[in-house]
């Protein structure tokens, strides 16, 4: 079994060149896909892979592929998400940088399935450098031919353009990121009609994240059957975790869906800086509810993690020892929520303003009892009620942090006091 | 800048730019970036000119410049010193660092130094958590950026 697919030739500059890509066997699934095989058994194959959203909601992928409508006369549209905004998550950054073509391979493979001929690639604008390097592969492919008109003779057109946005993480979100891409300000869009229906400039739309995008051209190569026995029942493959905060190795890992989380923290990431004892974990990006010390037995694939009532996310494991105030590092992810909500929609815009704001007052000192009870009340009344998932993004690290280590909050409520262990 | 003040190397850049979107409104990003890597920042006549270009109300972009923290409305110090105060690297001392680069600098986050050098802001999450704490200079990333590499920096930079 081959252990590693992604992450193979990180740190070698070479491989991020065309030449050392096509020597590995680069390109050869698209060509293979675009002369031997029709769209539809394409997406056959992948929705054998059990291969899931890897940008957060882990929808899988063949399926979301199956919504285009057969019979549009509009133009269809292949998008990219690159924004990788979601605290914790630096993953597709490690994609652009040392394996851009797996990227573009994979986006020649959907575009096909899903009969698209233009494809943007929206990247979020602090990684200009990682830009310029995926930019840099896509010009090398263009010149083989690999992109543009009548690809490998088979009438295919293709046209990628790289986006870069400017800074604002709710253009993450797809509705939002198509609102962006047409040079509005990032507000996310009522749903129903779904992008697949009605996406960029009105026109049926995939919007994939990188990750995701980038296992597609090993499916098509060695068939969905394979990449979905690597993981677990319905969560095909492997995925890169990245893994941040008080542990040794700070990194990306490449490991199958349902790899234990302990085993992530403590044999791939060398375990707790300093010799320190565990305390919290974020499993899947900040938005994730938090786990406790002695929940890190889940397997990290979608359906266990939603078992213990969490989330596998974008796979953003951040790490907290004993030395962590959970009451301040609410109050930097509540911070940031206010920071980022769009404003459209009034608990989202109001409510992570007053979570903020009790958070910080908590911290100061100030608490009062009633705190607790009115930052569970806000996040409640967000949870369910707004027009995109930001605003429960917000709302569930309130929820899991107060449950979870009530004696925390209670004790610098109540005693001003916190019991983080310097 | 007004558009007679566009350079010609920045209008040919533009309008290769919206030869490339099926619709002008959608190069918007792009040229906006275009224009402040050209003068820095994204001035109201800028915003006017640019509104012209892409056949749109200048109010339309107006309300994208001010949506997007990238796009600057006054210019930064030569160096916009960027600093990550999300969790993962606020776990790693991200606070120290800033306020390290606050004393030396002599400003608040948001500030920029008298002799226009130094812009200190803080930021979210950069997508740099493997390198917490992070720093972002102009476009280049800094990794495991202590209170002490910070003043390290500073001396370089100065
Ligand atoms: C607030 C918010 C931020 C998001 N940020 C990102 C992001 O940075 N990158 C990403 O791929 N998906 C992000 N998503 C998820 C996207 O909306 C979407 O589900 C995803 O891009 C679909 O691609 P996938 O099915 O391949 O995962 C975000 C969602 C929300 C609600
Ligand atoms: S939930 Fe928040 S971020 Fe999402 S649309 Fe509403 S206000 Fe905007
Ligand atoms: S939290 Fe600082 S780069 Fe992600």
């Amino acid at each position: 079994m081959m252990e590693k697919i992604l992450s193979r030739h990180f740190f070698n500059a070479e491989a991020r060149k065309l030449s050392f890509y096509l020597n590995d066997g680069g390109y050869e699934a698209a060509r293979n896909a675009l002369t031997q095989m029709t769209p539809q058994q394409v997406a056959d194959q992948v929705i054998r892979s059990n291969l899931r959203g890897l940008g957060g909601a882990g929808f899988p992928a063949g399926r979301k592929w199956s919504f285009i409508p057969k019979d549009s006369p509009n133009p269809r549209y292949l998008v990219v998400n690159c924004d990788e905004s979601e605290p914790g998550t630096f993953k597709d950054r490690h994609i652009l940088e040392w394996t851009p073509h797996s990227l573009l391979e994979g986006i020649i493979i959907a575009a096909y399935a899903i009969g698209a001929s233009q494809c943007f690639i929206y990247t979020r604008g602090e990684y200009l450098h990682y830009a310029r390097m995926l930019q840099a592969a896509l010009d090398e492919a263009c010149q083989a031919g690999f992109f543009g008109k009548n690809i490998w003779g088979t009438g295919f057109d293709l046209d990628v353009l790289i986006h870069l946005g400017a800074g604002a993480y709710i253009c993450g979100e797809e509705s939002a990121l198509l609102e962006s891409l047409e040079g509005k300000k990032g507000w996310p869009r009522l749903r129903p009609p779904f992008p697949a229906v009605s996406g960029l400039f009105g026109c049926p739309t995939i919007i994939n994240n990188t990750e995701t995008l980038s296992y597609i051209p090993a499916i098509i190569r060695y068939g969905g059957s394979w990449f979905a026995g690597l993981g677990t029942p319905q969560n095909g493959g492997l995925r890169l975790y990245s893994v941040s905060g008080h542990v040794k190795n700070p990194g990306v890992y490449e490991l199958p869906l349902g790899t234990p989380l302990r085993e992530i923290i403590y044999t791939h990431a060398g375990g707790i800086r300093q010799g320190r004892k565990l305390k919290a974990v974020i499993p899947g990006g900040s938005s994730t509810p938090v786990l406790r010390a002695d929940e890190i037995d889940v397997r990290m694939d979608f359906d266990s993690l939603a078992a213990i009532g969490s989330l596998l996310g974008s796979a953003g494991i951040i790490v907290m020892d004993e030395s962590t105030c959970l009451v301040k590092a609410l109050a930097v992810l509540a911070k940031f929520y206010h920071h980022e909500s769009c404003g459209q929609c009034t608990p989202c815009r109001e409510g992570t303003g007053w979570m903020a704001r009790i958070l910080n007052r908590i911290l100061d000192g100030q608490g009062v009892r009633d705190d607790l009870e009115n930052l569970l009340r806000v996040a409640g009344n967000i949870r369910g009620t707004t027009i995109c998932a930001l605003g429960d993004a917000a709302a569930m690290p309130v929820f899991s942090f107060i449950t979870k280590f009530r004696d925390e909050f209670e004790s610098h409520v109540l005693q001003g006091r916190c019991l983080a262990s310097k | 800048m007004s558009l007679q003040s566009f350079s010609d190397r920045l209008l040919s850049e533009i309008s290769e730019i919206l030869a490339r979107y099926p619709q002008p409104r959608a190069a918007l990003l792009p040229i906006l970036h275009a224009c402040q890597r050209e003068s820095g920042y994204i001035s109201r006549d800028t915003e006017t000119a640019v509104a012209e270009l892409v056949g749109i109300p200048a109010i339309d972009v107006r309300e994208t410049v001010s949506f997007y923290s990238l796009l600057l409305d006054k210019p930064a110090g030569k160096y916009h010193l960027q600093f990550c105060t999300n969790l993962s690297c606020t776990l790693l001392g991200a606070e120290e660092s800033v306020a390290a680069a606050c004393r030396k600098l002599g400003v608040h986050p948001g500030e920029t130094t008298r002799d226009n050098r130094f812009t200190l802001t803080t930021v979210e999450c950069l997508g740099a958590c493997d390198l917490s704490p992070s720093l972002q200079v102009n476009d280049d990333y800094y990794a495991n950026m202590s209170a002490e590499k910070v003043n390290e920096l500073l001396d370089k930079l100065k």
